[in-house]
């Protein structure tokens, strides 16, 4: 066991800090420290593509599909490295924590050729299309319908819930492409264009006053007949598949997002006099305790993904992370106090602490609600028993 | 950075693992904790047979010469089993205060002992455990300590004095040994009376104690992580055969939510222990931090976890018979034992720059 890095490894660090230093304070400085992932989009492509031109955008990836083969470690690093610059979230996170990795397991030598070296170029942005409004937490009811016609599949139906779909320019789709099957079976995995008259975008208002969401519709949208990963009817295995590239090493960035939070909470609770409050003090002691684990926990589970096991903390990282910013909302309302509950002007949009208390309620639900969360980790490392269906007799 | 067992600590939790599950059975445990709270069979075993009892004493002094993080399996799988032995007192308390802060004589002259088991010892802090304390004056020792773990069982005592550390043995004219009827009985407490005993001290007495807190913590942490595991491991086994309304109890979402609950915890408190105990043998600038995170997160987390294995086993969880109360006891102890969560998160809080002006 150990923590720290070898020299080897603290060199790549200071390269990667240096670019950083260098975009982030001359052409990229506009873009240093945003947090919100709709603010900027154009700058926010840029900066995509930008990285992707220097080949930090995938560094874990393979050379031959625009990554730069780094190990463990230096993702690790790297993502340390992203964050303490000050980079903004990434607008294509999606394509490359999502899409990418899955088209890297299930997909042909022609799909990878095709579709990864323009994520990693930042040329193509990627959203999701999951859940439906009858297929929440039941994801399996998926009633998105596809056929083929000619060389084509035809989609009909509606997703909800896709972010950043309005600056996408490929959905990922689980649709059901056998009539009358259902649950996990006769569904496909389908790779589809954004940009048709078949596909309609519209935002939904969540309640920060913000609209990352969407709600997409496809009536009579088309994609290639060989956009598709995984054979037909085997979509379910590919979304599965999926779920366990969710908790790579982009969690340690999206940590440091998290840390720059907390410090929010702490400068606020010094800058109000409630950092001499013990019951604040406990609990911000329990959220840096807490970040703190989130880290260890994620170091030891990208330690052994690398050794080809699955550590236990990927399937307990979703609801830990979630529940621990859900309670950081709720700390930052009880150190702000009442003071916290108005903002300035007419425009309903809060500032960032506020806001977090808002926005975290949504955490603990997309992604897998913490009670179906509860439901993998009890079924699947405790080895406990489903809970019967109760429309599949 | 691997963030994982070498192989060659893997081999030792393999080991520890077989040893205490072979060994530390619970007809055995119950025996001991009748008596003096220590399973001496247990005790030569780990210590001679085993040979692994001084894990974390160098081996020019008759140790194994490796680090916390074998220590910290040490105590893990001990914890498991909620072991009768003074691992903690003598091997992760009394060793590394003689370790940091005694002459060279003196570590020659303890730590092989310790190390083998010929000698038990057993360490009394001064501000936790309660008021009085002790005081040096003239090479003797007067005053109390109140709730030294272990205590009717030790050979020898290190005694963090307000004014410095000494070193008692156990027929000392003039200390008295008083054991105490204690919830734990698998470490139970006695009390200590020095009548102006005559003692050695130890050269460095900060160091003695740091060194013997920040061990002392870690392997509690541990010992707290194992029987959490214990609990969540022996829960599930009972929740999958238990059946009421047709279906085993463990399919009930109600049930099987809070053993996940009960895993999310342990996996953090596992990342706790072996991050303190790697920045301790690192001398990484965390180890303060991670120490404290250790203790408190992993206590508060076994505390839950034993409170969740009596409720979820119902009834029978609640009977002498039935282990439960033997983790729900030593959950207890090992929270308050040395500092309670509380008091170790507000450690962390003057870590967190809330004490910096605004």
């Amino acid at each position: 066991m150990k923590l720290g890095f070898s020299p080897e490894e603290e060199a790549f660090r200071a390269e990667a800090a240096a670019w950083l230093k260098i975009e982030l304070e001359g052409a990229f400085a506009d873009v240093r420290g945003l947090t919100s992932l709709t603010e900027m989009p154009e700058r926010r492509r840029d900066w995509e593509r930008r990285l992707g031109e220097a080949g930090w955008s995938c560094v874990g990836w393979p050379k031959a599909y625009g990554g730069r083969d780094a190990t463990l470690a230096e993702q690790v690093i790297f993502a340390e490295e992203y964050a303490r610059a000050g980079a903004p979230p990434r607008l294509n996170h999606i394509g490359i924590e999502l899409a990418g990795p899955t088209i890297l397991a299930f997909g042909t030598d022609e799909q990878k050729a095709r579709f990864l070296p323009k994520i990693a170029k930042g040329e193509e942005i990627w959203c999701q299309g999951y859940s439906e409004p009858g297929a929440g937490s039941d994801l399996a009811n998926v009633r998105t319908r596809a056929w083929r016609e000619g060389d084509e599949w035809v989609i009909e139906g509606q997703k909800i819930w896709t972010s950043l779909a309005q600056f996408s320019d490929w959905i990922f789709v689980i649709a059901r492409t056998e009539a009358g099957s259902k649950g996990p079976k006769g569904l496909s995995f389908l790779l589809v264009p954004v940009d048709q008259s078949g596909v309609t975008v519209r935002p939904i208002h969540q309640i920060t006053g913000e609209a990352e969401f969407n709600e997409t519709f496809f009536d009579d949208a088309r994609t290639a007949a060989e956009s598709i990963l995984g054979e037909p009817g085997d979509g379910w295995t590919v979304a599965m598949g999926l779920l366990g590239f969710e908790r790579g090493v982009s969690t340690l960035a999206q940590q440091m997002g998290f840390r720059n939070e907390l410090d929010a909470v702490i400068a606020a609770a010094r800058a109000n006099g409630e950092a001499k409050n013990p019951l604040i003090r406990q609990r911000i002691a329990k959220a840096e305790i807490g970040l703190k684990l989130m880290r260890y926990g994620a170091l030891r589970m990208l330690t052994d993904a690398e050794g080809g096991k699955l550590n236990p903390s990927a399937l307990t990282y979703k609801i830990q992370w979630a529940t621990w910013r859900r309670d950081l909302g709720e700390l930052a309302m009880d150190v702000l106090g009442q003071a916290g509950e108005t903002v300035a002007g007419h425009e309903y949009a809060f500032p960032a602490l506020p806001n977090l208390f808002l926005y975290s309620r949504a955490d603990t639900i997309y992604g897998g609600t913490n009670e179906i969360q509860r439901n993998i980790i009890a079924e699947r490392a405790l080895g406990l028993p489903r809970e019967p269906r109760g429309d599949l007799k | 950075m691997h963030f994982a067992f070498t192989d060659e600590q893997a081999m030792i939790a393999e080991t520890a693992k077989a040893f205490f599950a072979e060994n530390a059975t619970s007809a055995r445990t119950r025996a001991a904790m009748a008596d003096t709270g220590v399973d001496t069979l247990l005790w030569q075993a780990f210590t001679s047979e085993l040979g692994l009892a001084g894990v974390a004493i160098p081996e020019a002094l008759g140790g194994v010469g490796l680090g916390m993080v074998e220590l910290a399996i040490f105590a893990e799988e001990a914890g498991r089993h909620t072991a009768a032995l003074p691992l903690l007192a003598s091997l992760a308390l009394a060793a590394p205060a003689i370790l940091a802060g005694g002459t060279d004589e003196q570590k020659a002259r303890f730590l092989p002992r310790l190390a083998s088991g010929e000698l038990v010892a057993s360490f009394a802090a001064g501000n936790t455990g309660g008021t009085p304390g002790a005081t040096l004056s003239d090479g003797t020792l007067t005053g109390a300590a109140l709730l030294v773990p272990h205590g009717a069982s030790a050979d020898i005592f290190v005694v963090a004095a307000d004014n410095g550390v000494a070193i008692v043995e156990r027929g000392a004219l003039g200390l008295g040994i008083t054991p105490l009827t204690s919830m734990d009985q698998t470490r139970p407490y006695a009390r200590l009376d020095f009548g102006g005993v005559a003692v050695e001290t130890l050269a460095d007495p900060r160091a003695a104690v740091r060194a013997a807190l920040a061990t002392g913590w870690l392997a509690i942490a541990a010992d707290a992580l194992g029987g959490a595991q214990a609990c969540l491991d022996r829960t599930v086994a009972y929740a999958q055969e238990r059946v009421q309304f047709g279906r085993s109890i463990g399919s009930f979402q109600a049930v099987k939510h809070r053993l996940a609950d009960m895993m999310i915890a342990i996996e953090q408190a596992r990342s706790a222990v072996y991050w303190a105990a790697c920045a301790i043998d690192e001398a990484s600038d965390e180890a303060p931090f991670a120490v404290h995170a250790a203790k408190a997160f992993a206590c508060d987390t076994y505390s839950h976890c034993a409170g969740e294995m009596i409720q979820l086993h119902g009834g029978i969880g609640f009977t002498w018979e039935h282990d439960a109360h033997l983790y729900f006891k030593r959950a207890r102890s090992n929270a308050s034992l040395l500092g309670t969560p509380d008091w170790h998160r507000e450690q962390v809080a003057g870590f967190a720059g809330l004490d910096e002006a605004a």
